[in-house]
C-alpha cells in the first residue's frame, strides 16, 4: 500500500487526470470560440479529435511533474520558503520507496534512469521480436492475426510499420536513459563529488522521462504511425494520431537530455577532487563530458523539427509540405543535425566504459590515455559536420554531398585511435575473464564491425547502392550494440556491487554473454549481407523469389538469442540484488576511488574528501597510487 | 619481437582470407549497368580495407588473449607500458592519409557514375502511393507529339536513360539493385523534380523498388524493368504510341494497368489498399459515414476524379491520388469505368 504514496503513483494518477482535464479545456475553448467539436467529414473530424487529444496529453505531462513532486522545492523557492539541503532519506520509510520517489541522491537517480532504460529496452525488444516473427519468411502471416485487430484496431503492413518505427524510437529513448544512468551514477562517484551540481534539476531531468515514455508507448493505441523513427514529412503529416504521441514523447525525452547534460558539464568541470586535473580524471568522465556537450548543443534541433511537424499537423502551417509551399528536405537537415550527433551521444559513454574496464581486467595501463581522452572530443567535434551523409540520395544540392563525404570519412581517424589504443592496452595484458571484461571485449569486436562498415556508407557512389537497405540496419546495430548495449551490460555488472552490495551470478553472466555475442554476430552479419544483396529496409514482406527466406529465418533466430540473453540478464540482476553473495571491498582490485569505499556506496559518497596523487591506470607500476583516501589535514566535504 | 612477427604474418593471412571471402563470393547483386561497374570497383577497395582492419585488430587482440594468458596460479599485473607518442602520431596520421585518398576516389567514382550523355533518352517517372508509372514522349509518323504511359519501365541497352522523378504525394525512392543507384523522389512539382541517370548494359528483367518508406503499401511498391535491344525498344514504343483501337473494356483494362490502379484495386476479389473491383459495379456500397449508395456509373466516375468524396467503410481517405482528372482524358476515364462495370458480376 505504500506504493500509493510514491511519486511514481501520484504522478501517473495526476497525468491521467491532467489529460482528461486538458481535453476538457480544449473542448471548452473550442466552444467559447464557436468552433465545432465534431464534423461529418471524416478527415476534419479526425483533425478536431487530434487537437483535443494533443492538448490533453501536453497538460497531462505537466500534471505528472506537478503530481510527482519534482517541482515542489522550486515552488517553495518561488514563494520565498526555505528548503533543506540535507537529502538524508526518511528512515521510517523502506529503502525501495526511494527508487519510486523524487530523490536527490545521484546514485538513486542513476538507478532510476537505469531501470527505466532497461524497461524501455525490453519494450523495444518485444516490438522487434514481434516483427522478426513476421519477417522469418516471405508472405504476411503473423501480423495479420485476428488478435492484433482486436487489441489495436489495425494489423498487417500498418502494424509492421508501427512496430518497426516504435522499435527504433523506443530503443533510442532507452539508450538515452541508459546514458543518463551511467553519467549520473558514475560521474560524481568517479571524480570524488558527493552529488551532482544541481540535484533538483537532476531529479527533474529523470522524471520528465516517465510521462515522455508513457506518451511515446501510447502511440501504439492511437493508431500507430508508419514513418520509421525518422518521421519524414510529408508522410508524417498524413500519419494517424499516433504520430503526435511519437513527437510529444521524443520532445519530452529531449528536454531531459538538455537538462541532464548541463548537470554533467558543470559537475565535471567544477567538482573534481583535489589534485584531479582533467588529464587525471577516470577516462569515463572524458566520455561523459563530451557526450554532455553534444546533448547540450544539438538536442534543440530535434525539438524544433518535431515542434514544426506538430504545428503543421495541428494548425496547417506548411513548413515541410511542398504541395503547399514548404520544403520536405529542410526537415531532414534539421532532423539529422541532431540525430547524427545523437548517435555519438549513444556510443561515447559506452566507449568510455570499455576504456575504463580494459585496464582493470587486463592489469595494464590504458594505452595512450591522453589520446583516448581527446579522441572522444575529436569524435564529438567532427560529429557536428557530418549530418548530411544521411541525405546523399535525398535530393539536396548534389555538390553539397562532397564536403560531407570528406568530413564523414574523417570520423574514422579519432575512432581508429580508440581501436589502436584498446588493442595496445590488451596486448601483453594478464587478462582476467570476468563477465564485465567479456562484455567489454565483445563490445570492441562488435564496434569494430560497426566502424569498418562506415566508410562504404560514407563514399557517395557506394552509398547510392547501400542507402535505405539492410546494410544500414546492420551497420547501425553494430554501432549500437558495440557502443552501447554491450558496454552498458558490462557497466551494470561491474558496478553492481557498488549499487547493491552484492555480486551478480557469474555463471549466468557468462551464459548471457555467449548467447548474446553469437546471436548478435549471426543477426548483424546477415543484416549486412542482405543489404549488400540489395534488400531494402522497412518492408513487411519480400518476394520469395529473391531467395532471402533462409537468411531471414536465421536472422530471427539470432535476434531471439539476443532477446533471451537480455531476459537472463534481467533475471540475474533482479535475483542477485537481494540474494546475491555479499560483495566485500575492492572486488576488482581497482585503483579507482569508489572501490576504496565499502559496498554499497555510502549515502554521501565521500564524507572525507580524497586527494589524487598519481595516474589513474598505472597497473603494473609498483608502489604507485591513484588516490590517497585519508590525506592529512583533509578539509571537510565541500558539499 | 618474435610475437610481432607472428602477428604480422597472421594479419596478412587473415586479410587475404577475409578479402577473398568478401570480393569473390558474390555478395553484390548482378551488374546490369555501366554505373554498377564503377561502383563495384569502389566496393572492392572498401572490402579489402575492411578485411585488413578487421584482421589487424582481431588478430592482435585474440593472439594476445591466448598467448599472454594468465597461467594457472599466476599472480600479478601485465606489462607496464602507458603509451608511445610516436606510435600514436603514426596511427593518427596514416589513417588521415587513407581517408583523404578514399574521399578523392569517392569523388572520382561519383563523377563517373553521374556523367551526362547528351544523347540520353528521357523518361518521366511518376511515383505515387503505391504505384509506378513511366511516361515516354514520342513523335508519331504523322509528326504528332504524344505521351506514352506504361506500368513497366522499358529501357534500351547501352543507352543512357535520364529518369526525371516526380512524386504525387510523399517521398519515394527509385532503386533497382542491379543498377546500383538510387534517388529519392520528392513531391511538389517541377521545382522538386530530381534526375537519375542509368546506362543499362545487360538485357533482362529487373524490379524497381521504392526504397524510402512511404506508408502502408511501401513493401508492395514495385514495378518491372525490362532492358531490351535498341531496335526492340523502338518497336515497343511505336506500338504503345498507336491509339487504343480495342473495345472500351479492353482499353479500360490497359489504362488501369498502365496508370497504376491495379496496384491497390484487385480484379479477383482480394482486398488490398482499396476496394476490389470484382462485383463492385451495380452493387450497394457502405460508406464511412454509415450511409449506403449504389455503385452506378456516376459513383464510379466520382470515385476516380474525387476519391475523398465518398470513402468506403473500412478504407482510409487521402490514400488515392486526387488528380486523375488531370492525368487521364475523359475518354480514358470512361473506358476505365467500362472495365470496372464489366467486372460487376
Amino acid at each position: 500500500m505504500r506504493f500509493f504514496s510514491t511519486s511514481m503513483f501520484r504522478g501517473l494518477i495526476a497525468q491521467v487526470a491532467g489529460t482528461v482535464l486538458g481535453m476538457g479545456l480544449a473542448m471548452a475553448l473550442r466552444v467559447v470560440f464557436g468552433l465545432p467539436l465534431s464534423s461529418p467529414i471524416e478527415a476534419e473530424d479526425a483533425h478536431i479529435r487530434e487537437v483535443i487529444v494533443v492538448v490533453g496529453v501536453l497538460v497531462g505531462a505537466i500534471a505528472f511533474l506537478v503530481g510527482s513532486g519534482v517541482f515542489t522545492d522550486w515552488f517553495k523557492w518561488a514563494r520565498g520558503e526555505e528548503t533543506s539541503d540535507d537529502h538524508t532519506p526518511d528512515p521510517s520509510k523502506p529503502n525501495w520507496m526511494r527508487y519510486f520517489s523524487v530523490d536527490f541522491d545521484h546514485k538513486v537517480i542513476g538507478v532510476q534512469y537505469g531501470v527505466t532504460s532497461l524497461l524501455l529496452l525490453l519494450f523495444g525488444g518485444i516490438f522487434a521480436m514481434l516483427f522478426r516473427i513476421e519477417l522469418s519468411g516471405s508472405g504476411i502471416t503473423f501480423l495479420n492475426s485476428e488478435i492484433f485487430k482486436v487489441l489495436l484496431g489495425y494489423d498487417g503492413p500498418h502494424l509492421y510499420n508501427t512496430l518497426m518505427s516504435l522499435h527504433g524510437i523506443v530503443m533510442i529513448a532507452g539508450i538515452l536513459l541508459g546514458v543518463g544512468a551511467m553519467s549520473n551514477y558514475l560521474v560524481p562517484m568517479l571524480i570524488g563529488a558527493n552529488d551532482m551540481a544541481f540535484p533538483r534539476l537532476n531529479a527533474f531531468a529523470f522524471w520528465i522521462n516517465v510521462p515522455g515514455a508513457a506518451i511515446l508507448l501510447s502511440s501504439l493505441f492511437f493508431g500507430g504511425f508508419d514513418t520509421g523513427w525518422v518521421g519524414y514529412p510529408p508522410l508524417s503529416l498524413r500519419a494517424p494520431l499516433g504520430m503526435q504521441m511519437f513527437l510529444i514523447g521524443v520532445y519530452l525525452v529531449g528536454l531531459s537530455s538538455i537538462a541532464g547534460s548541463i548537470n554533467v558539464i558543470v559537475t565535471t568541470l567544477t567538482m573534481r577532487a583535489k589534485g584531479m586535473s582533467l588529464f587525471r580524471m577516470p577516462i569515463f568522465c572524458w566520455a561523459a563530458l563530451a557526450t554532455a556537450l553534444l546533448q547540450f548543443s544539438a538536442t534543440q534541433l530535434i525539438g524544433l523539427s518535431f515542434q514544426l511537424v506538430m504545428l503543421e499537423r495541428l494548425m496547417g502551417m506548411s513548413f515541410f509540405d511542398s504541395l503547399q509551399g514548404g520544403d520536405p528536405v529542410l526537415y531532414q537537415h534539421l532532423f539529422w543535425f541532431y540525430s547524427h550527433p545523437a548517435v555519438y551521444v549513444f556510443i561515447l559513454p559506452g566507449l568510455g566504459v570499455i576504456s575504463e574496464l580494459l585496464p582493470v581486467f587486463g592489469r595494464k595501463p590504458l594505452y595512450g590515455y591522453r589520446w583516448v581522452a581527446l579522441s572522444s572530443f575529436g569524435i564529438a567535434v567532427v560529429s557536428f559536420f557530418v549530418w548530411a551523409h544521411h541525405m546523399f540520395v535525398s535530393g539536396m544540392s548534389p555538390f553539397l554531398r562532397i564536403p560531407f563525404m570528406y568530413s564523414t570519412l574523417l570520423v574514422a581517424v579519432p575512432t581508429g585511435v580508440k581501436f589502436f589504443s584498446w588493442a595496445a592496452t590488451i596486448w601483453q595484458g594478464k587478462t582476467i575473464f570476468k563477465t564485465p571484461m567479456l562484455f567489454a571485449l565483445g563490445a570492441v569486436v562488435i564496434f569494430l564491425l560497426g566502424g569498418v562498415t562506415g566508410p562504404p556508407l560514407a563514399t557517395i557512389a557506394t552509398d547510392l547502392h547501400l542507402h535505405d537497405t539492410w546494410f544500414v540496419v546492420g551497420h547501425f546495430h553494430d554501432t549500437m550494440f558495440g557502443g552501447f548495449i554491450f558496454p552498458f551490460v558490462a557497466a551494470i555488472f561491474y558496478w553492481f556491487p557498488k549499487m547493491s552490495g552484492r555480486m551478480y551470478n557469474e555463471k549466468q553472466g557468462k551464459i548471457q554473454f555467449w548467447l548474446m555475442f553469437i546471436g548478435f554476430m549471426l543477426m548483424s552479419n546477415l543484416q549486412l549481407i542482405l543489404g549488400l544483396l540489395g534488400m531494402r529496409r522497412r518492408v513487411v514482406d519480400f518476394d520469395a523469389a529473391l531467395g532471402f527466406d533462409t537468411m531471414q529465418l536465421a536472422l530471427t533466430i539470432g535476434g531471439f538469442m539476443v532477446f533471451f540473453g537480455m531476459l537472463l540478464f534481467a533475471y540475474n540482476i533482479i535475483r542477485s540484488w537481494t540474494k546475491g553473495e555479499v560483495a566485500e571491498g575492492n572486488v576488482w582490485d581497482s585503483r579507482s576511488p569508489e572501490w576504496q569505499k565499502p559496498n554499497p556506496m555510502p549515502l554521501h559518497n565521500y564524507e572525507q574528501p580524497f586527494e589524487v596523487v598519481g595516474e589513474p591506470y598505472d597497473y603494473g607500476l609498483p608502489n604507485s597510487r591513484y588516490v590517497n583516501m585519508n590525506p592529512a589535514g583533509g578539509s571537510p566535504s565541500a558539499h | 619481437m618474435i610475437h610481432l612477427l607472428i602477428v604480422g604474418v597472421l594479419v596478412v593471412v587473415a586479410t587475404l582470407g577475409l578479402g577473398l571471402l568478401l570480393t569473390q563470393t558474390g555478395i553484390l547483386p548482378a551488374q546490369a549497368s555501366q554505373q554498377a561497374i564503377t561502383i563495384d570497383w569502389l566496393f572492392n577497395i572498401h572490402f579489402w580495407f575492411i578485411a585488413f582492419f578487421v584482421a589487424l585488430i582481431c588478430v592482435v587482440i585474440v593472439y594476445s588473449l591466448i598467448v599472454f594468458r594468465r597461467k594457472a596460479g599466476e599472480k600479478g599485473d601485465g606489462v607496464y607500458m602507458h603509451g608511445n607518442q610516436r606510435l600514436e602520431i603514426l596511427w593518427t596520421v596514416v589513417p588521415i592519409g587513407i581517408v583523404l585518398w578514399m574521399a578523392v576516389i569517392g569523388g572520382q567514382t561519383l563523377s563517373d557514375v553521374e556523367r551526362r550523355d547528351p544523347q540520353a533518352i528521357t523518361v518521366d517517372v511518376f511515383a505515387a502511393q503505391w504505384s509506378w508509372r513511366f511516361q515516354y514522349e514520342v513523335t508519331t509518323e504523322e509528326g504528332v507529339r504524344t505521351a506514352v504511359a506504361s506500368d513497366v519501365l522499358v529501357l534500351p541497352r547501352n543507352q543512357q536513360a535520364l529518369l526525371r522523378l516526380h512524386s504525387q504525394d510523399v517521398i519515394h525512392s527509385f532503386y533497382v539493385p542491379e543498377f546500383r543507384v538510387k534517388q529519392d523522389i520528392l513531391p511538389g512539382g517541377e521545382e522538386y523534380v530530381r534526375e537519375l541517370r542509368i546506362t543499362p548494359n545487360t538485357n533482362g528483367t529487373y524490379t524497381v523498388q521504392c526504397a524510402e518508406i512511404c506508408g502502408q503499401g511501401h513493401y508492395s511498391m514495385l514495378a518491372q524493368v525490362q532492358v531490351v535491344d535498341g531496335s526492340e525498344f523502338t518497336a515497343w514504343l511505336t506500338e504503345q504510341a498507336a491509339d487504343c483501337n480495342l473495345s472500351d473494356v479492353e482499353c479500360g483494362q490497359r489504362w488501369a494497368e498502365t496508370f497504376g490502379c491495379l496496384g491497390c484495386h484487385t480484379t479477383d476479389g482480394t482486398v488490398k489498399i482499396g476496394p476490389t473491383w470484382l462485383g463492385l459495379a451495380g452493387h450497394a456500397v457502405e460508406l464511412t459515414d454509415g450511409s449506403t449508395v449504389t455503385a452506378d456509373t456516376n459513383y464510379l466516375l466520382t470515385a476516380i476524379v474525387d476519391p475523398n468524396a465518398q470513402i468506403v467503410a473500412g478504407f482510409q481517405p487521402n490514400v488515392m491520388p486526387q488528380n486523375f482528372d488531370e492525368l487521364l482524358s475523359q475518354e480514358q476515364i470512361n473506358q476505365i469505368v467500362a472495365f470496372i462495370e464489366s467486372l460487376g458480376n
